[in-house]
């Protein structure tokens, strides 16, 4: 396998973990929603939640980095399709999209934890 | 079966309208070359086996790709009307011809041909004995009556948007070839297959198998490369 072929493989491999992870990442965030809004939801709570929690950052460190590069491979793979963007540029510009989004995530977990 | 049927035949100078008498039994390639022989010596169109073997006769169908010499007009036709194209995803070199060079190149590149296993230095070369009954035969045998008309290949989106992508036609091929204990080029054709233009293109959407002449599942047989290539190594860093 060449260079090029691997990373395209790569890609794939981490869209389908990352599937998977989003998958239980979202049943979690639900249920807690679930849980959290029974008797009424504040910001005090959130807070008292996640603030000096490893579990949760950590929690929510992993959901935006899933998010990130799941929602970044898909739309490389659309935009290739329907618009014929190929290329090292495209799939440059795509990871950096990705990561971009996962720190953006993440900077609000460490947000969270630190507030 | 009795009266006229329309055939509107998109023609490489354009759509024309045909007539063609209505009989019991009549298959698509029936009425094609009724038009050739009477209305149209001009017609290209394209057929070898008239029995479902060749894989020759593949053309668009009322919107939809088929193989016309198994293709019962009665079955196909809306309110009397047949609309005949050429097969879509390949090169049309006049009328109801499409070139399948593009199509057969794929195969090539997906490694599609057997390649016997070497046998160790010094050694007469011989197959493995692999009976016919056997878990690993069928498996191989799952997809090995493929005639390569290119129906599939003209049903995938995919191969619509990326003319690169192998398509199912060739990566069913190369799934078939893995399987094939007797087979020695299984790591080089896993690689051949992978990546953007290769299996990992695939959407999974079926309309392959949904279409697929000889009922096989290119589908499936795509979805087992992935998994293979996956388990075998996930990051693309050696191995196969
Ligand atoms: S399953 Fe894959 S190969 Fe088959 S039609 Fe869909 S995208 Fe094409
Ligand atoms: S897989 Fe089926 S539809 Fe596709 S080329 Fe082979 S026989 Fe034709
Ligand atoms: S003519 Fe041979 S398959 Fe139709």
């Amino acid at each position: 396998m060449g260079r090029r072929m691997r990373g395209q493989v790569l890609l794939w491999s981490l869209q389908r973990i990352s599937a998977a992870v989003l998958a239980l990442c979202v049943i979690v965030h639900l249920a807690t929603i679930l849980w959290a809004v029974r008797g009424g939801l504040s910001a005090a709570e959130i807070l008292g939640r996640t603030r000096g929690s490893e579990a949760w950052l950590a929690f929510y460190a992993l959901f935006a980095l899933a998010a990130g590069l799941h929602a970044a491979i898909g739309l490389r793979a659309i935009a290739a399709e329907w618009l014929g963007w190929r290329g090292r540029g495209a799939d440059a510009l795509w990871l950096a999209a990705g990561l971009a989004t996962a720190v953006f995530g993440i900077r609000a977990a460490v947000g969270l934890y630190a507030a | 079966m009795e009266g006229t049927l329309t055939v509107k035949v998109a023609r490489s100078e354009g759509p024309v309208e045909y007539q063609v008498p209505a009989r019991a039994n009549q298959t698509v390639l029936d009425v094609v070359s009724y038009i050739q022989r009477e209305l149209e010596p001009g017609l290209a169109y394209r057929y070898a086996c008239r029995v479902g073997m060749c894989g020759s006769c593949a053309m668009t169908v009322n919107g939809r790709p088929r193989w016309t010499c198994r293709t019962h007009v009665a079955k196909v036709a809306r309110r009397g009307v047949l609309e005949l194209a050429p097969l879509a995803h390949l090169p049309v070199l006049r009328d109801l011809v499409t070139d399948m060079a593009p199509f057969f190149e794929k195969w090539r590149k997906a490694l599609g041909h057997f390649r016997p296993r070497e046998a160790p230095e010094g050694e007469i070369p011989d197959f493995a004995l692999i009976p016919p009954a056997s878990p690993e035969r069928q498996q191989a045998d799952a997809g090995i009556e493929c005639i390569g008309c290119g129906v599939c290949h003209a049903a995938c989106d995919i191969v619509g948007w990326n003319p690169d992508y192998l398509g199912p036609a060739a990566l069913n091929r190369a799934w078939t070839l893995v399987n094939d204990l007797r087979d020695g080029a299984g790591a080089e054709r896993l690689a051949a297959v992978a990546g953007d233009a290769g299996c990992h293109a695939c959407h999974s959407t079926q309309s392959c198998t949904a279409v697929c002449v000889k009922g096989l599942d290119p589908a499936a047989a795509i979805a087992g490369l992935k998994r293979r290539i996956f388990w075998q190594d996930p990051f693309g860093w050696g191995g196969g």
